[in-house]
Formats: C-alpha cells, sequence, structure tokens
C-alpha cells in the first residue's frame, strides 16, 4: 500500500465514521436534506480558498459555520424548519460558488480528489472527526429527548437551541473535511444514506448509532479503494459502495435476516 | 381574578398570582391566581385551546409569562407531556429512562425498579418505545416521571388514546403513588369520570372565563355549559 493511498483510506475511514455517527441524529430529526443542502453552502468558501490561495477547507469550514448559525438564527426566530430555511439559501451559495470558482477547480471542488492528500490534510480529518465524534456522543441522548419531546427535554433542564446548535456546528466541521473526499455535490450522501441503512435494521439507538458510523466507515473506505484501483475520481464510487450497502440491509431484511 | 386557596392549614407548594400569558398577540391566560396545598389533585378543566397545556407551559418555564408562579418547599416537578414524537425514533424504554437516571436521587434503585412501580414487567426494557400500547407508553412516561422522586406532578391528559380499562388501572396507579409518595398532582383531563374519581378540584379555563369549583360538581350540567359552552365574557 502506497503512502497515498494509507492517507486517502484513513481520511476515508475517519470522515465516513463520523459523517455516519452525525448523520444518525439528522436522518431521526427529519433534516436528512439539510446535510445535502448545507453542504452546497460550502462551496463559495471553497472558492475563495482557490482564488485567495489558502486552505480551501478553511473558506469551506468558514462558511459552513457562518451558515450554520445564520440557519440556526432563522429557524429559531421565525419557527421555520431547517429545511427550509437551509433550501433557500444552499442554491444561492451553489450558484455563488460556480460563477467564482475557477472552472479546473469546479470538479475537484463538486466531486472529490483526495490523490493530493497529505500528513497534514489526513491529520485534520482525524482529529476534526475525533472531536466531532467525541462532543456528539456527549449531547446525542440531550437531542433525541428534544427530538421525542421538546417540553419533556426543556422541563429536565436542557437547552434545547443550544444543543441544535452546536450539533449544526459538528455537522459543518464534519461537512467541511467530507468535502475533500466526495465534493460538495455527494458528501450528503454520507450523512444520509449509512444512517437510513441502519435505521432500518434497528431496535434500539446504541445499535442504529454505531451501525450507521461503520456503513458511513465502510462506504467511504471501499469508495476509496476502488477510486485507486479503477483511477476513478472517490466521490460517484463511495455513493456506489454506500448504495450497495443500503440495498444489501434491505434485502436481507426483507429476508427476514434481521 | 379568580382565586382558588385549597384547604386551610396553609402548607402551599404552590401560589400563582396573576399569571398572564400572551402568545403571537393572543391571550391564552388571563389573570389567573391560586393557591394549591400540599397533596392536593387539581384537575384543569376546559375546552381545547382554553390555555391548559399553556399553564401546565408556563409552570415549566417553557413560555414567557406576566404575574407569579411561586413553588414552595423545594418543589420537584415531574412532567407527562400529551404526546412524544417516538414514531421515527428507535430508542428502547431502557434508552429512554436512562436519559433521566444521572441524578442520585432516584425514587427507584434503578431503571427496572421504575417500570415495576408502574406495572410494567422488566421484560419490556429492551422493547423499542414506538411498538408499545398506548398504555404501556403512558405507564413509562409515568415510570419517567417518578423517576427522580418528585413532590409534583404535572399530567397533560395522562390517558389520551388508551382503553377504558387502562385508563382507570393507570389513574389507581396515580392515586396510589401519590398517597405513598405524598405529591401534589395537576391535572388535565376532559374526562368528567376521572376529574369526579381521582381530583380534588377543578380549575377551568374557558377563554375570559375562569373558576375553581370541588371536582364533584363536574356532574352538574350547568356548571358543564359554563366550563365547555361559549364563554359569556360580562361575568368575569
Amino acid at each position: 500500500m502506497t503512502e497515498a493511498l494509507l492517507f486517502s483510506l484513513t481520511i476515508g475511514v475517519s470522515v465516513g465514521f463520523s459523517a455516519g455517527y452525525l448523520g444518525s441524529l439528522m436522518v431521526l430529526e427529519k433534516m436528512a436534506l439539510v446535510g445535502d443542502a448545507l453542504s452546497h453552502v460550502a462551496l463559495p468558501g471553497l472558492a475563495l480558498g482557490i482564488l485567495y490561495n489558502f486552505n480551501p477547507f478553511l473558506g469551506a469550514f468558514a462558511f459552513l459555520f457562518a451558515s450554520a448559525v445564520i440557519i440556526w438564527y432563522i429557524a429559531r426566530v421565525t419557527r421555520l424548519s431547517f429545511e427550509t430555511v437551509v433550501g433557500a439559501l444552499f442554491t444561492l451559495a451553489l450558484a455563488i460558488g460556480i460563477l467564482i470558482i475557477p472552472e479546473p477547480d469546479l470538479l475537484e471542488a463538486l466531486f472529490g480528489d483526495i490523490t493530493k492528500v497529505g500528513l497534514l490534510d489526513t491529520s485534520i480529518a482525524v482529529i476534526v472527526s475525533l472531536v466531532a465524534i467525541t462532543l456528539t456522543k456527549i449531547i446525542y441522548d440531550r437531542i433525541v429527548l428534544g427530538m421525542i419531546s421538546e417540553e419533556l427535554a426543556t422541563s429536565t433542564g436542557i437547552n434545547v437551541g443550544r444543543v441544535n446548535l452546536l450539533y449544526l456546528l459538528l455537522v459543518s466541521l464534519t461537512v467541511a473535511i467530507g468535502i475533500k473526499i466526495v465534493g460538495t455535490l455527494l458528501v450528503g450522501f454520507l450523512v444520509v444514506v449509512p444512517a437510513a441503512t441502519a435505521k432500518n435494521i434497528s431496535s434500539s439507538l446504541s445499535r442504529y448509532s454505531i451501525l450507521s458510523s461503520i456503513f458511513g466507515a465502510i462506504s467511504s473506505a471501499s469508495g476509496v479503494l476502488l477510486s485507486n484501483y479503477l483511477n476513478l475520481p472517490p466521490g460517484p464510487l463511495v455513493v456506489l459502495s454506500g448504495t450497495t450497502v443500503f440495498l444489501t440491509a434491505v434485502f436481507l431484511k426483507w429476508l427476514k435476516f434481521f | 381574578m379568580s382565586t382558588l386557596i385549597t384547604g386551610n392549614n396553609k402548607d402551599y407548594v404552590l401560589e400563582i398570582s396573576n399569571l398572564t400569558v400572551n402568545l403571537q398577540n393572543q391571550t391564552i391566560l388571563d389573570d389567573v391566581s391560586f393557591k394549591l396545598e400540599k397533596g392536593t389533585t387539581l384537575a384543569i378543566v376546559g375546552p381545547n385551546g382554553a390555555g391548559k397545556t399553556t399553564l401546565f407551559r408556563a409552570l415549566l418555564n417553557l413560555v414567557p409569562y406576566s404575574g407569579r408562579i411561586e413553588w414552595h418547599g423545594k418543589a420537584k416537578i415531574g412532567y407527562v407531556p400529551q404526546k412524544l414524537s417516538v414514531s421515527d425514533i428507535p430508542v428502547s424504554v431502557k434508552e429512554f429512562l436512562s436519559f433521566k437516571t444521572t441524578s442520585n436521587t432516584e425514587a427507584c434503585v434503578n431503571a427496572e425498579d421504575c417500570l415495576n412501580a408502574v406495572g410494567l414487567s422488566g421484560d419490556l426494557m429492551s422493547r423499542e418505545l414506538r411498538v408499545l400500547s398506548g398504555g404501556q407508553l403512558q405507564r413509562v412516561l409515568i415510570a419517567w416521571a417518578i423517576i427522580d422522586k418528585p413532590n409534583v406532578l404535572l399530567f397533560d391528559e395522562p390517558t389520551s388514546g388508551v382503553d377504558l380499562d387502562s385508563e382507570e388501572a393507570i389513574y389507581r396507579m396515580i392515586t396510589e403513588l401519590k398517597n405513598k409518595n405524598e405529591m401534589t398532582i395537576l391535572l388535565i383531563s376532559h374526562d368528567t369520570h376521572i376529574i369526579r374519581e381521582y381530583s380534588d378540584y377543578m380549575l377551568a379555563l374557558n377563554k375570559c372565563v375562569t373558576f375553581f369549583r370541588e371536582s364533584k360538581e363536574i356532574i352538574d350540567p350547568d356548571l358543564q355549559e359554563m366550563i365547555y359552552g361559549e364563554p359569556v365574557c360580562q361575568m368575569k
């Protein structure tokens, strides 16, 4: 195994695992499309990074971070759902991003490329994933209780608004690193499909969140490996691998295997 | 302003003065005042939209309000909401109860004991909340509410969607818990029989009309008309 493949695989596994874990909450919250749409908001940030020669990841994260705060605030003030607010913002961000990003870099931004990753990118991805998973684990029960009943959560002293904001920020962080592998157009897949696969075959929250993380890591790792052997972009292959896992789970469930 | 003072020994657990709640430019609760004695069961009655749940939300500090809400004697509140959104969440009974079992002052030694206290078997621990029957789910919610040994319980229609036999069983169980743990109960219900059998007083909310009566009076047709009929606002 070459050093480049090792780095790619490490990024793939850490991002897939964290996206699967955080995505498990997003699917429960019926915010599946939020993760997808949120990723497009990163495009103008990536473009600025490329244009002004700084790490595009930082640009993407800055835009995602700011968007998460704006979305949270608008949803809180207007009582509109997260999906509605994100839906209104993401097409604008996508349009601006496509207009200002240099054309040779557009494909990479949209569909991802991990052939050029080094030790720094890998270290950032691993550390960010660990931070996102750890913090989400701390607030996981509180978010679920808030979904079950906001009154019940608040009556036990949980600040539902603050916990949701922290969660959105962690999703931004995860999406920002996920873009490196699968690109802005496909990163939503990592947040949604592993969780949907796990939900279909889970009867408890712990099993659901662990399976979602594992399916995320498997999809991502197999996509990276296939990309290396077939010399094709990793993003679409991650999606194909994840979809295969999803369909296999549906089939096994149909056979009453679960 | 309507005022109820239950009992004479002045061992009050709750005092509410001039409670008014306005939401989205509408007055939901208007100048409600009462004192509630420890160990009393107060039924909150009235038509839909009269502000019964809003009163609970104010008591739990979930909505902005004017006036004063004062809990006495280190009131610890257990809350049983009207409904849960569990249909899409794969959470087991054990996991749900574990969300609240972090304090050191549980009424039950463990979550399974709490289930037994509400008449459920420990076998239910591994079941998903979303596959439970209406009666089982309500009992799990009551187990949740008593887990940290509250001395006040707020029930928002605790048996909606539950069959009649289970409803009686749940109220008998609530009464047993109340007597055993000396709890004060505030209960929202539309059921005349339940109000008469299982509460001491009732607070009627019907827009501009707010009044108190002993619960046994609920069978009076004229009183029911005042509670559920078109309110005559000049009466205030």
